[in-house]
C-alpha cells in the first residue's frame, strides 16, 4: 500500500493524497487503489489550466464584468455597526491601486484567552486608543503677559485613561525640549525657556501641546469592542500593528489590519498577499457577487511577485512590463516612448497587445503552436 | 428686535415679526402690495425675509381661512359663466402664488377633505404636482413613479398630427400618423390641452399572453389584418435642400442637369428624373442614388494635381442625391431665395411607413416594446365573441415593473369601448376600478377582464383565460428603416485606411477593445488577426536601417532612402495604423527601427 502512495507523491498534491487516504475503505485491494489513483490523476490533469490560456485576461474580465454592477449599490453599508468602513467599488479600487494610505484603516484586535471573555474589554480597548493632551484637558489658555500656556486638566476624563494631572505634566515635560512644566492643582503651567517671549511662539506651543501623545497606541483614533462568535474582539479606526502586537493581552497570531502595506512591513509579503485576497473577497461577498477566488489570487500574486506591494497602475505592475508598446498602450504613451528611445529599448513583441497593434498573430491560444519542418536537402 | 431682509439686503428691524409678516400678507391679498412679493418669518434665525426678485419659482394655491377655502361655489359658477377670470381670483386674494421661501411657514392641504383649522392653504388640484405630459398618463397614481416618468417621456416621441399645416411646412425629419384617434381612457388634461385636436395614438385591442416566444423581452406581436387596415401607418417627411452658393471671383453654383463632361458625372440613369430646370418633378418615385437636385459647382482651387492638367476649367458635379438606404416619393418642390439672396431649392420627400418588425410602440405607462412578429389575422387567437386582438403583449412585462395603471387602462378601455363612452382616468380622481368592473359585468363580460380564447391555427380553446382589453397605443418615431445598417465592404478613412464610422457614411461596426479581449480570452488568435485585417498593408522595409523603404512599381525595383539600393529589402505585412504610428514616432524624433527575422 505505502509504496503506491509513495509512487503518486510527485504526481498529485499532498492534499489530494491525504483526502484519498482518509476516504479509503478498510478492505481495499492494491489493484483497486491503483485504479483509484489513476482516475484521480486523470481528473487532476484535466482540471489543470491549458498552455496558452489567457488566465490574466480571463481574471480581468471575471472581475471587471461583475464590477460594473457593483457601482450602483455602493452605499448599502453606510452607518452600520458604528464603524464606517469603506466598502464596495471604492475599496476595491483602493486595494488594486496599492494605495499607501487607505481611507479607513482598521485593525481587528483579537485577545488572548482570559481577556477575550468580556469582563474588562472596555478598559482594554481604552488602553489601545490613542490619547492626546487635548482629550484630557478641559481648557487651554495663553497668558500673554507671562508668555505661558495654562492647561486645565479634566480629572474625570484623565481617570478614564488611568492618568492624573501630575502624570500628564511629566509626559509633557519629557516629550518637549526647552520648556518648563509646573503643576498648580489640576492645572499645568507650561513656560518656554526661551528668553525672547513672542506671542507667535507661545501660540505655536499651545497648538503643539494639544497633540502630545500621552497614552494608548499612536494612530488609533477610535476603538469599538464587539462580540464575534463567542469571544470579544476590539475593532479600531486607525492602524498601528507594530505597537498593538507588543501589548500583552493581544493575540498576535490572529490580529489583523486591513492596511496591505503595513502588513507587508510587519509580517512580510506573503501575509500582504493574503490580506489583499481576503479584503477583496470581503467586498465581493458583501456585494452578493460571486467571483472565483482564483482570479483574485492571480491578481494578488501579480501585485506581490516583486516582494513589494505594487498597484495595478502605470507606476506599479504596468510599469514593470518588458514591452515598450505594451506600456505605451496603457497610459501616458509619449512618456514611455521617449524614455525607451533615450536608452534604445528593444521590444521583442512577446505579448498580446504589441501583436494586436502590428496586426500579427497573438502568441496565445491558437497562435502559440508553430509547425516546423525540415526541408529536403537540395541535391 | 428682528432683522428684516429685502432681497437678501438688510433694510431694518421690527418689534413684532409675526404681526409684521401677517400684515404684509394681508396687504398683498388686498392688492395694495404687488402680488409677486413673498414673505417669511424664520423663527430659527429670527429674521423676516422678503423676496420680490426675478427667477423664483412660484406656484398658485387656494388661500384657506379657519379651515374653509376662500374659493367658494359662487366663484366657480362665475368662472364657468366667464364673469371672472383667473387673474380676478389672484386680485381678490382667493388664490395666491407662493415661492419656496414662503411655503416654509404654510400648511397646504392636498385635498379639500383633509382640511383642518391649522391649514393655511389648499392645493388647487392634486394633479398640480404633476407636469403636463405626466397628467396625460391615465390612472398614474397606481404605478411607480419611474414608470410614469418613462410613460410621459415616451409620449413626447409619439407620432401624431404635429401641426395641421404640415402640407405647407418644410420641417426636418417629421412623422405623421395617418389615422390618429382620441383615447377612450383620458384625463382632464386631454380636454384642457386640446389633445383631441392633435391626438397621437390609436385605441387597440390587446391580449396579454405569450405567443410562441415572439413577444419575449418586451417585444410585441401585431395583427397583419390591423396593419392592413391602417394601424400604426405613418408618413415620414424629409427635405432635400440645395443652394446656389456664390464663390470668390464671381463664380457660382448652377442648379441644372450636369453636362456629361463635368467632373464626377454620374450615370445618365441617375439623372433621369430631373426636368429641364435640373430639379426633380413631384410624385417621382426615388431610390438610392437617384439625383434629386442637379447642381454643378466651379472647380475647387488647388485640389489634386489632375486639375492642373489639360482640362483646366472643368466644372464639378455637386448634385444632391438620395442617401444610402433611403427611398420615397417626391412630395413637393419649393424654389425660393435664401437669406443671402441665392437661389434655394427645397424638395420634400415623403415615405409611407407601414409597421414592420423592429418598429417601436408603447402604451402610456412606460411599457415600450418593439414589434417582434406580424402575423396573419387568421392565425391570431380570437375570443368567444370573435374579437381578434390587434396586438399581443407579454405578461412578463408586468410583475417586475408593477405598472398597475397599464392593467387598469386595459380594463377601463374595454368598458369604454363596449359601453360606447369615454372613461375618465385622471390621476387621483379617476373612475374607480370596482365601478368599471361592475359595468363590465353588466355588459356581459367577466368583471376581471379575462376571456376564453381560441388558438387561431388549430381552433382549440386555450387552457388559460386571457386578459383582453382596449388600450391606447402610440407609435414612436424610432423606426427600423431609419436605423437598419450593415456593411460588408465599403468606404474607408483616408488617414488610417480603416472603415468609416456611422450609418450615414456606410460605416463598419467597430470591434472594440473589450470585444478584442474576448477573442484573446478564447485563444482565437488567428481569428482575431483576421478581424483586424481591415487596414492590412504590405510595406517594404530596409533590413539594414529598419525603416520603411520604397518600391518602384514601374522599374520593379526597391531602394531605401537611407541606405541606397544595395541592401536587402523585405516586404512586411502590418496594420496601416501601425505604419502611421511609425511615421508619427519619426516626427517626434524617435527612430523606430524594425528588426526583421524569419518567422519560420
Amino acid at each position: 500500500m505505502e509504496e503506491i502512495f509513495k509512487e503518486y507523491e510527485d504526481k498529485l498534491p499532498a492534499k489530494l493524497i491525504d483526502d484519498i487516504k482518509k476516504n479509503l475503505p478498510a478492505n481495499i485491494t492494491k489493484a483497486k487503489l491503483k485504479e483509484i489513483f489513476e482516475k484521480v490523476v486523470d481528473e487532476y490533469e484535466k482540471a489543470k489550466i491549458d498552455v496558452g490560456e489567457c488566465v490574466g485576461l480571463v481574471a480581468a474580465e471575471s472581475i471587471g464584468e461583475p464590477g460594473t454592477q457593483m457601482t450602483l449599490n455602493t452605499f448599502h453599508f453606510a452607518g452600520v455597526s458604528e464603524m464606517n468602513v469603506t466598502m464596495g467599488l471604492p475599496r476595491i479600487i483602493e486595494i488594486l491601486d496599492g494605495r499607501k494610505s487607505i481611507s479607513t484603516p482598521m485593525v481587528e484586535v483579537y485577545l488572548k484567552a482570559p481577556y477575550n471573555q468580556g469582563g474588562n474589554v472596555k478598559e482594554l480597548a481604552m488602553q489601545i486608543k490613542e490619547v492626546v493632551v487635548e482629550d484630557v484637558a478641559s481648557e487651554f489658555s495663553i497668558n500673554l503677559v507671562d508668555a505661558i500656556v495654562e492647561i486645565r486638566i479634566n480629572e474625570n476624563k484623565a481617570k478614564n485613561y488611568g492618568l492624573t494631572a501630575a502624570a500628564v505634566g511629566k509626559i509633557i515635560s519629557k516629550s518637549f525640549k526647552g520648556i518648563a512644566v509646573k503643576q498648580n492643582g489640576s492645572s499645568l503651567i507650561v513656560k518656554l525657556d526661551d528668553k525672547e517671549e513672542s506671542l507667535n511662539k507661545t501660540y505655536k506651543l499651545k497648538e503643539r501641546l494639544k497633540l502630545i501623545h500621552i497614552a494608548g497606541v499612536k494612530g488609533i483614533k477610535q476603538v469599538l469592542p464587539v462580540k464575534k462568535g463567542n469571544e470579544y474582539i476590539i475593532l479600531t479606526a486607525g492602524t498601528n500593528m507594530k505597537s498593538i502586537l507588543t501589548l500583552e493581552f493581544v493575540d498576535a497570531t490572529r490580529t489583523r489590519s486591513n492596511d496591505v502595506h503595513e502588513i507587508r512591513d510587519v509580517f512580510g509579503i506573503e501575509a500582504a498577499r493574503q490580506v489583499i485576497i481576503d479584503e477583496l473577497m470581503k467586498v465581493i461577498k458583501s456585494q452578493g457577487i460571486s467571483i472565483d477566488m482564483r482570479h483574485i489570487m492571480l491578481v494578488a500574486d501579480t501585485m506581490c511577485v516583486s516582494g513589494y506591494v505594487k498597484g495595478i497602475t502605470r507606476y506599479g505592475v504596468v510599469n514593470d512590463k518588458s514591452s515598450v508598446l505594451a506600456r505605451a498602450s496603457f497610459e501616458t504613451p509619449i512618456k514611455h516612448i521617449i524614455k525607451a528611445s533615450l536608452v534604445g529599448e528593444e521590444d521583442k513583441l512577446n505579448s498580446v497587445i504589441e501583436n494586436v497593434m502590428l496586426n500579427q498573430v497573438v502568441p496565445s491560444g491558437t497562435g502559440l503552436p508553430g509547425l516546423t519542418m525540415k526541408l529536403p536537402k537540395k541535391t | 428686535m428682528t432683522e428684516v431682509y429685502l432681497n437678501h439686503k438688510f433694510v431694518g428691524t421690527v418689534e413684532n415679526p409675526q404681526q409684521f409678516t401677517q400684515s404684509i400678507i394681508d396687504e398683498r391679498r388686498k392688492g395694495t402690495i404687488p402680488t409677486n412679493l413673498n414673505v417669511l418669518y424664520d423663527e430659527v434665525s429670527d429674521n423676516v425675509i422678503i423676496e420680490n426678485d426675478g427667477g423664483r419659482v412660484r406656484r398658485p394655491v387656494i388661500v384657506v381661512k379657519n379651515g374653509t377655502p376662500l374659493l367658494t361655489e359662487k366663484h366657480l359658477q362665475q368662472l364657468n359663466k366667464g364673469e371672472i377670470s383667473w387673474s380676478d381670483l389672484v386680485k381678490q386674494g382667493v388664490v395666491e402664488y407662493l415661492d419656496a421661501t414662503e411655503e416654509e411657514n404654510t400648511l397646504i392641504a392636498f385635498t379639500k377633505e383633509e382640511l383642518t383649522k391649522d391649514h393655511t392653504h389648499l392645493e388647487i388640484s392634486p394633479i398640480g404636482l404633476l407636469g403636463l405630459t405626466t397628467t396625460l398618463v391615465p390612472y398614474s397614481n397606481y404605478s411607480p413613479s419611474a414608470r410614469i416618468n418613462a410613460g410621459s417621456k415616451n409620449q413626447k416621441q409619439a407620432i401624431g398630427l404635429y401641426a395641421a399645416n404640415f402640407g405647407l411646412r418644410m420641417d426636418m425629419d417629421v412623422n405623421l400618423l395617418h389615422t390618429p384617434q382620441i383615447p377612450i381612457v383620458k384625463t382632464v388634461m386631454h380636454d384642457l390641452s386640446g389633445y383631441n385636436k392633435h391626438p397621437c395614438g390609436q385605441n387597440v385591442v390587446v391580449a396579454v399572453m405569450s405567443f410562441k416566444g415572439y413577444n419575449m423581452e418586451d417585444s410585441i406581436i401585431i395583427n397583419k389584418g390591423s396593419v392592413d387596415r391602417g394601424m400604426g401607418r405613418s408618413t415620414y417627411f424629409r427635405p432635400a435642400i440645395a443652394e446656389e452658393l456664390r464663390y470668390a471671383g464671381g463664380l457660382t453654383d448652377e442648379i441644372a442637369t450636369p453636362d456629361k463632361d463635368v467632373k464626377g458625372y454620374k450615370s445618365e440613369k441617375d439623372y433621369r428624373l430631373l426636368e429641364g430646370d435640373g430639379i426633380i418633378y413631384p410624385e417621382a418615385q426615388i431610390k438610392e442614388g437617384d439625383v434629386i437636385i442637379g447642381k454643378v459647382s466651379p472647380p475647387r482651387f488647388l485640389s489634386g494635381a489632375d486639375e492642373y492638367s489639360l482640362t483646366s476649367n472643368v466644372k464639378r458635379e455637386s448634385s444632391l442625391s438620395v442617401a444610402h438606404g433611403e427611398q420615397g416619393i417626391v412630395d413637393c418642390v419649393l424654389i425660393t431665395e435664401s437669406e443671402e439672396g441665392n437661389k434655394l431649392v427645397q424638395v420634400r420627400i415623403r415615405d409611407q411607413r407601414i409597421p414592420e418588425i423592429g418598429d417601436k410602440f408603447t402604451s402610456r405607462h412606460g411599457q415600450k416594446g418593439v414589434v417582434g412578429l406580424i402575423i396573419e389575422q387568421s392565425d391570431m387567437p380570437f375570443t368567444a365573441s370573435g374579437i381578434v386582438p390587434d396586438l399581443i403583449f407579454s405578461p412578463h412585462s408586468i410583475p417586475s415593473r408593477m405598472t398597475i395603471s397599464h392593467m387598469i387602462e386595459l380594463l377601463a378601455g374595454k368598458v369604454g369601448a363596449l359601453g360606447g363612452r369615454f372613461i375618465d382616468g385622471t390621476t387621483f380622481d379617476a373612475e374607480p376600478e370596482d365601478v368599471l368592473r361592475k359595468e363590465l359585468l353588466e355588459l356581459g363580460f367577466r368583471d376581471n377582464g379575462v376571456e376564453a380564447m381560441y388558438n387561431g391555427e388549430s381552433g382549440k380553446q386555450m387552457q388559460a383565460r386571457i386578459f383582453v382589453g382596449n388600450i391606447y397605443y402610440l407609435k414612436l418615431k424610432h423606426m427600423v428603416s431609419n436605423k437598419i445598417h450593415s456593411r460588408g465592404r465599403g468606404p474607408i478613412q483616408l488617414l488610417t485606411r480603416q472603415p468609416t464610422e456611422g450609418r450615414a457614411k456606410e460605416g463598419g461596426l467597430r470591434l472594440g477593445e473589450m470585444e478584442k479581449d474576448t477573442f484573446v480570452a478564447h485563444g482565437a488568435s488567428l481569428l482575431l488577426k483576421e478581424r483586424f485585417d481591415s487596414d492590412k498593408t504590405i510595406v517594404p522595409v530596409c533590413e539594414q536601417c529598419g525603416m520603411i523603404a520604397v518600391y518602384n512599381e514601374f522599374k520593379k525595383r526597391s531602394y531605401c532612402p537611407n541606405c541606397g539600393e544595395n541592401v536587402d529589402i523585405s516586404h512586411i505585412e502590418m496594420a496601416y495604423a501601425f505604419k502611421l504610428m511609425l511615421d508619427e514616432l519619426k516626427s517626434l524624433g524617435v527612430y523606430p527601427k524594425l528588426n526583421l527575422k524569419t518567422k519560420y
